[in-house]
């Protein structure tokens, strides 16, 4: 019988090594448990064609990363260095684009090259959305309050949101109201006139949701991607240097430094449960390892349906796991090219390669490419999310040749009912690239080496459940105090020592590390440990 | 213009003159265009302001087109103020506000014939103007790139224009606009400005832009003609107490946080809210204002003592928080330390009594003062030949 830990965790993503992190902080013998035999789940950096290239073969960009989490965790200190990338691209297929700067003049003389009216409305568009940033921004660093509970605590939190909803002032509250339930196409039809300035903006309302851009909801998805920041600068998007894996392993390294143990290589086959309480996980490889604490980063449904014995749980929770939406939507190229593609709309020395580029035109044909994942394929005319983070961060390739993340909406958990086979993942890696061919002449040829996924890789590779990226969809019905489910939003599972520390609890999926800390918080406050894990930090 | 990357920034029509005379080498940015921090020395070209005359290039000034028979009654749906009493051929200053009564920023409205104004504002507003248009048959339209601008301000200004041939100009009278024939192009000219002193702004087709430049520092060449740069402008409008957004108020469709921005009555402009001429954006709000009482007053202070005041707190007497100033300096031309500080409702009254915290630094060691300041009603500099009709020569 091995050593009984303090805590396991399970799942060396990076909620669970941001939630491990903090526990062995505290002083907490702690345990990580992964089941690839290398740590990060979905942020990572792997090495597939060949050494020195390296892919961020899920996540691709870093802006939601809590800086206070970056701070507390020391992570410059293990090596983490994030820098930010010039703006984006939104390259229409008559050949003409849409660029988007950092600096708020430049960007402004490029919109009013499309509408000198829209333009303007950049400027009222762009305080909306901040608005909102702002306030959604103070709840990622706290665990939502339960409405229906008389605890003090509850009670306190409600207050507190209360508060802080009404010092948004009328005009504000009826604005949010209506922002949280609107799809991103109507809230856009509201600023501006010009569709591509329109469909440029559109993207982040669907990146990882099974929605489309006229989906209802959808204004909240966008506002997922823009309330992060990069050195305070909110709605820039950076890279980690190294990829994304360099977040994970300077995570790993504060966590081991702590005295933190990792167990990788073997999956948890199930989570023990005795005298109705969690006491540890017996591993695919017959190992066993016992703790009063169990932390699960696995999806919602991987850990209730796929990792628990339906016996220890109730019927009434599971069936609220299995209505859980956790339905996948994206797909993924990850390329080794031996040179820099030309895009044609972008000739001549451009910067705008360098950030992050999009084919599309129109909400309406964003709309269209969703309507292929309804009827159950990929979409045939898809909607990309690209970059070549090669051009800014020189480890990731030789020097001269590069990296592209190609990030697909639309792709279905499922083909047409039935399960992906390994010709139709292919055939939708060809689709991609003929899409980009189009943009790009000449793209085909660079290619060296190709990853693709598609939701069936991020589940089996990952366990990301059907390939949702963010770890359940991000709609009301499954945000704050609804998220993952009413009642288990406090990252306390339904058995006595299981907790949630994943993107499928508040606040929600990207590498985000929010729901990892929270978790530590509630658990060292739990077992009265000193809390290592720090408050927001908050603006005013 | 899809190699847009490569000018990201205009030029001003007048920059290879501005080029010329840019003996530092430094430029700034002003909205879509290059501009000039000082060309030489910024108090020379402050005291050319007060002196002589300086020529400041006001072309990156947004600038609208408003025509149609309905022009009239959609500005005044539009601005705070009362437009009836704007005539052809004058010029007046105003506000727009949003519903809420908040300002959204301030301009100058040019009635340029019946049915024809241009509205110049710091910020531009081509999307407002054009969504208040709706239901009037009006047409808005933003022509910045389309005329040239440049500001002539000082005491000796109308006499460079006699100089330069504009026959007749010493009897336009302040906030009136004209036209000339230039050389075979029309050039317009308002007695207007941004120093609260005697001055003009001309404006003209961008292609004749260089040699009006031209003709005007020939002309105002025995007559102490200088380019003038923004930091010597930002010193004369400050004297002349005129607001600026952005730094003396929060563009309301800017502000992520609607409490930080202001009313007309908050920034001491009750007197461009105009309640008997009908419907106007923000006239609700601001009839509650008005009987609710304002949250903020702008004012002037005259600060003991000889140290800028930027950036300062502002206390009452008995060292509670008063407020804050948000323009402040050393004024040549009063001789005094002179602030506009933005304070908390109901103090602000002329005469009333403040200390203003100063942090000071010299030779890069830093002290604090506590600076006994009072409010003051008129403006810092207000020279009678701002108004004079004929100005003098000098």
């Amino acid at each position: 019988m091995t050593k009984k830990y303090d805590a396991i965790v399970i799942g060396a993503g990076h909620n669970g090594l941001t939630n491990g992190a903090y526990l062995a902080k505290a002083g907490l013998s702690t345990l990580m448990v992964e089941k690839n035999d290398y740590i990060g789940g979905a942020t990572v950096s792997r090495e597939l064609y060949k050494k020195d290239w390296k892919y961020s073969n899920c996540s691709y960009v870093c802006s939601l990363l809590r800086p206070e989490v970056y701070r507390s965790l020391n992570l410059a200190k293990y090596g983490l260095q994030v820098v930010p990338y010039g703006g984006s691209v939104t390259i229409a297929q008559n050949g003409d684009y849409i660029g988007h700067f950092v600096d708020p003049d430049v960007s402004r003389r490029e919109v009013a090259r499309h509408s000198l009216r829209d333009a303007d409305a950049t400027v009222r568009y762009d305080r909306d959305i901040m608005r909102q940033c702002r306030f959604i921004r103070q709840f990622l660093l706290r665990t939502p309050p339960d409405p229906t509970s008389f605890k003090p605590r509850d009670l306190l939190e409600m207050l507190h949101l209360g508060k802080e909803a009404m010092k948004l002032g009328e005009d504000l509250i009826y604005d949010t109201m209506r922002f949280y339930t609107m799809s991103i196409a109507d809230f856009l039809e509201e600023y501006f006139e010009n569709p591509l300035v329109r469909a440029s903006h559109s993207g982040s309302g669907i990146i990882g949701s099974a929605l489309g851009v006229m989906s209802p909801g959808t204004a909240y998805v966008l506002l997922h991607h823009a309330m992060g920041d990069v050195d305070g600068s909110m709605g820039a998007w950076g890279f980690a240097r190294g990829g994304m894996g360099a977040i994970s392993k300077a995570m790993h390294d504060c966590f081991t430094d702590h005295g933190g143990d990792t167990v990788a290589g073997s999956g948890v086959d199930r989570i023990i449960v005795k005298n109705g309480r969690a006491v540890g996980v017996a591993l695919e490889n017959g190992d066993e390892h016992y703790s009063d604490v169990v932390v699960s980063n696995m999806t919602l449904p991987r850990t209730f349906l796929e990792c628990m014995d339906s016996r220890d749980l109730d019927d009434g929770f599971l069936k609220k796991v299995k209505n859980f939406k956790i339905r996948g939507s994206s797909g993924k190229l990850n390329i080794a090219l031996d040179g820099a593609p030309n895009f044609t709309a972008l000739e001549g020395h451009s910067e705008l390669i360098r950030g992050d580029m999009h084919l599309i035109d129109s909400t309406e044909r964003l709309e269209r490419a969703y309507d292929d994942w309804k009827n159950g394929i990929w979409s045939q005319d898809p909607y990309i999310d690209m970059l070549i983070p090669s051009m800014t961060d020189p480890t990731m390739t030789p020097p001269g040749k590069h990296f592209m993340s190609v990030f697909v909406q639309y792709v279905p958990p499922k083909v047409n009912g039935k399960d992906w086979t390994d010709e139709q993942v292919q055939q939708f890696g060809q689709t991609v690239i003929n899409q980009i061919e189009e943009y790009a002449p000449g793209f085909k040829d660079l290619i060296l080496h190709m990853e693709v996924r598609t939701p069936r890789e991020l589940e089996s590779e990952v366990g990301l459940t059907e390939g949702n990226i963010f770890q359940g969809e991000l709609t009301m019905d499954q945000l704050m105090f609804n998220r993952p489910i009413p009642g288990f939003a406090q990252y306390r599972g339904p058995v006595k020592g299981l907790y949630l520390c994943g993107s499928s609890n508040h606040p929600g999926g990207g590498v985000m590390a929010a729901p990892g800390a929270n978790a530590a918080r509630e658990i060292l406050g739990d077992l009265r440990k000193t809390n290592t894990v720090p408050e927001g930090w908050l603006d005013d | 213009m899809q190699n847009h990357y490569e000018n990201a920034v205009y030029p001003s029509p007048f920059h290879s003159r501005q080029k010329q005379h840019n003996q530092l080498k430094e430029w700034s940015r002003w909205a879509d265009y290059l501009s000039v921090p000082a060309y030489w020395c910024e108090s020379m070209e402050y005291f050319a302001g007060r002196n002589a005359c300086g020529v400041f290039d006001i072309t990156p000034m947004v600038k609208h087109r408003v025509t149609g028979p309905d022009a009239l009654p959609y500005l005044n749906r539009l601005m705070t103020r009362d437009v009836r009493k704007i005539k052809p051929g004058r010029v007046g200053y105003s506000v727009w506000c949003n519903e809420q009564g908040r300002v959204i920023d301030d301009g100058t409205i040019f009635h340029l014939a019946e049915g024809d104004y241009r509205i110049c504002s710091q910020e531009h507003q081509i999307d407002w103007f054009m969504t208040n248009a709706l239901g009037f048959d009006v047409t808005v339209a933003e022509d910045t790139h389309d005329v040239a601008g440049l500001a002539l301000q000082g005491p000796t200004s109308c006499a460079v224009l006699k100089d330069m041939g504009l026959k007749g100009i010493e009897n336009l009278t302040p906030f009136g606009l004209t036209t000339f024939d230039f050389e075979g192009t029309e050039l317009m000219v308002s007695r207007t400005g941004f120093t609260g002193d005697l001055g003009y702004e001309l404006w003209i087709d961008p292609e004749h832009a260089e040699r009006l430049w031209d003709r005007l520092f020939e002309a105002g060449e025995l007559r102490g003609i200088m380019a003038m740069g923004s930091d010597a402008l930002e010193l004369l409008r400050i004297e002349a107490g005129f607001i600026l957004a952005g730094v003396d108020f929060l563009p309301a469709m800017e502000a992520v946080r609607p409490t930080h921005t202001r009313s007309p009555f908050e920034l001491g402009l009750g007197w461009l809210v105009s309640f008997d001429k009908g419907i106007f954006n923000g006239r609700q709000a601001l009839l509650e204002e008005k009987e609710k009482g304002s949250r903020y007053n702008l004012v002037k202070l005259d600060i003991d003592g000889n140290k800028p005041a930027s950036q300062s707190y502002v206390y009452t007497p008995n060292k509670k928080f008063a407020g804050t100033v948000t323009s402040a300096m050393w004024s040549p031309s009063a001789k005094a330390s002179i602030a506009l500080a933005s304070l908390e409702a109901p103090l602000g009254k002329p005469g009333e009594e403040f200390e203003v915290e100063i942090y000071y630094q010299r030779e890069l060691k830093w002290s604090r003062v506590m600076a006994p300041a009072r409010v003051v009603k008129d403006v810092f500099w207000d020279p009678p030949r701002k108004r004079q009709t004929p100005p003098a020569d000098f």
